[in-house]
């Protein structure tokens, strides 16, 4: 089935006896841009890294195009928050942006001409070649942002994983990002998106994961996102019901 | 000169020096990894770590050759940080807490050893104190050539996995999404740095080595951006330290080597924390200093620009007071208000008419529409 890019299946994650994501079964079709949308701490990262096996899930898996993770690992693509990282880390733009290679360089190999060529060319789509052998920590936070995209498409992945990319950027990063998803969809590749602003839902993306805690919905924007599901989301007693262990108060 | 030569005659000082500068170059190249990776105190709890080892080798084994001491050392301070990176990742306990239990509690359990084995008699224990402190003047021929062993051990892997280690130290979950196993360098990664570390415990002793593998990375990260460079700079700054201390503590009677090495480093990183262009204290205040003043002139240009946009002439020119309603963006006097617009009217930015009577001009208003504050000053870094 390859029109199904990633099937999630009853996952389950918790911190400490809390959970943090109950029961997540969810199925993400191929070519779509998918935001994952929910209130703090509604476990929109977790999920996200529960799938790219950086956290355990208690129970429940992820598979992408009917596998295991390990086995496409080249196909998917990860952005991190980009406060996850030290940007005074001595190092450059293109540096960093050529770390893209590195997964399918492999072990030991070093990047070469070929690999530069294709991050530049990544940071010619995210505006910011002219900032290639600058160091990392004289960029603004939008630019920081604009480096991790270019890193991510350099990977040529065909899912990509994206963690707040448009939080507390500049309106140039912005719209160099939303292009940027655009162009992706275009390109045929998935893209799926922690997003915090409701407003720009409907404008950048044409599916949606309601989630806290629990999976609320998801589907195409037009069917998905209501007013009726997104007082669900973010209504405080689900949050609540969570907490307390399923006792109702 | 006397020093120099003595390095070239003297066989016992060429020896010394030799240890010194390879544990100047390994450590300082493995050390920036530590500092970068934000795990400057795994030095210090690898070489406290260490001292049981060496007290259990001595008992087990009953040898006093520095291989076997080593060994032993090697053994104790790779547990220790093993037990330190697991605690970490297994329970709620915090790293820094983690480190600063498992390194007391193996340093008590070395000191315990270490008066024990000075109680047997006929043990001939003197000797394994030169562990505390460091003797460099114990160092022979065949340490000396462990060194250089131990130094190729540290850096031909460096070499190798160049790129997966600085993957690691910069990103390691990404690292970890495509598909470097990141348990494993970081296995790695901290193995070298133990071996390292053991290594300079006979020189420089298990309570100052950890200044060997930090204090050359933090001075070297002064002077660059690059790193490349800082791993380069850093073995040099190691390397220098070492011969400098060596040279010094064999000119003057009663000097510890291992000491003066770590003084030497440290001095270093000192001036390199103060003086390196870009990043250093000094140099950071007088940028600070600069980007002030340009502020305040902008400020009060700015200040202009506003009231001649309210105005129907846009060149009209206010006087001091009125300059001065604008409270709320300026704590100037009217003294410093007047020095800077004579400042600016140097540049020919503003226009002084008869009565203390200021307006913004041409030059000026070319310069105000080019400063772009819609991307929150953005302009100022580009």
């Amino acid at each position: 089935m390859d029109n199904i890019s990633v099937k999630v299946h009853d996952l389950t994650v918790a911190y400490n006896k809390k959970p943090v994501l109950w029961d997540i079964d969810l199925e993400i079709p191929s070519g779509i841009l998918m935001a994952v949308v929910g209130p703090n701490g509604a476990g929109k990262t977790t999920l996200i890294k529960a799938m790219l096996n950086l956290i355990k899930p208690l129970t429940g898996r992820a598979l992408f195009w009917g596998e295991p993770y390990e086995n496409n690992r080249k196909r998917i693509g990860y952005v991190p928050q980009r406060g996850s990282v030290d940007w005074d880390f001595p190092t450059s733009v293109l540096d960093v942006v050529t770390m893209g290679t590195y997964g399918k360089l492999g072990w030991f190999k070093r990047p070469g001409k070929k690999e530069k060529e294709r991050a530049v060319e990544a940071l010619n789509k995210v505006d910011m070649v002219s900032y290639a052998n600058r160091q990392i920590s004289q960029l603004s936070g939008g630019q920081q942002q604009r480096v991790f995209l270019a890193r991510a498409l350099v990977q040529d992945a065909d899912l990509y994983f994206m963690d707040e990319p448009f939080q507390g950027v500049d309106a140039k990063t912005e719209k160099a990002i939303v292009k940027l998803l655009e162009e992706l969809k275009k390109m045929g590749k998935t893209v799926l998106v922690v997003h915090h602003d409701l407003q720009t839902v409907t404008e950048y993306f044409d599916w949606v994961t309601l989630l806290n805690t629990v999976l609320i919905d998801y589907g195409p924007i037009h069917e998905v996102f209501t007013e009726e599901n997104l007082k669900k989301t973010y209504r405080s007693t689900i949050d609540s019901f969570y907490k307390n262990n399923g006792k109702v108060i | 000169m006397e020093l120099l030569f003595n390095l070239f005659s003297d066989y016992t000082l060429r020896i010394v020096t030799l240890g010194s500068t390879l544990l100047g170059i390994t450590s300082g190249a493995i050390g920036c990894y530590a500092v970068l990776r934000k795990q400057s105190l795994i030095g210090d709890a690898v070489s406290h770590a260490a001292l049981p080892g060496i007290g259990l080798s001595f008992l087990l084994i009953g040898s006093k050759n520095t291989e076997w001491l080593l060994l032993g050392a090697f053994i104790a301070g790779w547990i220790a940080t093993l037990v330190i990176l697991n605690i970490d990742r297994l329970s709620r306990i915090k790293y820094d807490n983690a480190l600063a239990m498992i390194l007391s509690v193996f340093f008590g359990f070395g000191l315990v050893i270490l008066t024990y084995i000075q109680k047997i008699p006929n043990s001939n224990q003197a000797g394994l104190e030169k562990f505390l402190f460091g003797q460099a003047s114990t160092l022979l021929q065949r340490d000396v050539m462990l060194m250089g062993i131990v130094a190729l051990i540290t850096l031909v892997p460096m070499i190798f996995l160049w790129k997966e280690f600085k993957l690691l130290s910069f990103d390691t979950i990404f690292a970890d999404t495509i598909g470097f196993s990141t348990k494993k360098l970081d296995l790695i990664l901290t193995t070298l740095i133990v071996i390292s570390i053991i290594v300079g415990l006979q020189t420089v002793g298990v309570i100052l080595m950890s200044s060997m593998l930090i204090a050359p990375a933090v001075a070297a990260r002064q002077w660059t951006n690059r790193l490349f460079i800082m791993v380069m700079l850093s073995s040099f700054f190691g390397a220098a330290a070492g011969i400098c201390g060596t040279l010094i503590s064999s000119s003057i009677d009663n000097m510890p080597t291992g000491p003066i090495i770590v003084v030497v480093i440290t001095l270093i990183a000192l001036l390199s924390l103060l003086f390196a262009p870009n990043r250093g204290l000094i140099w950071k205040r007088i940028r600070d200093n600069k980007t002030k003043k340009e502020i305040n002139s902008t400020i009060i240009l700015s200040i202009l620009y506003t009231l001649s946009e309210k105005h129907t002439k846009t060149y009209h020119s206010y006087d001091l007071s009125a300059l001065m309603l604008k409270k709320d963006n300026i704590k100037y006097s009217k003294k410093k208000l007047l020095k800077e617009l004579n400042k600016l009217k140097m540049s020919g930015l503003v226009d002084k008419h008869e009565k203390n009577l200021w307006a913004i001009s041409e030059k000026g208003m070319k310069k105000i529409s080019v400063l772009d504050y819609t991307n929150g000053g953005q302009s100022y870094y580009d």
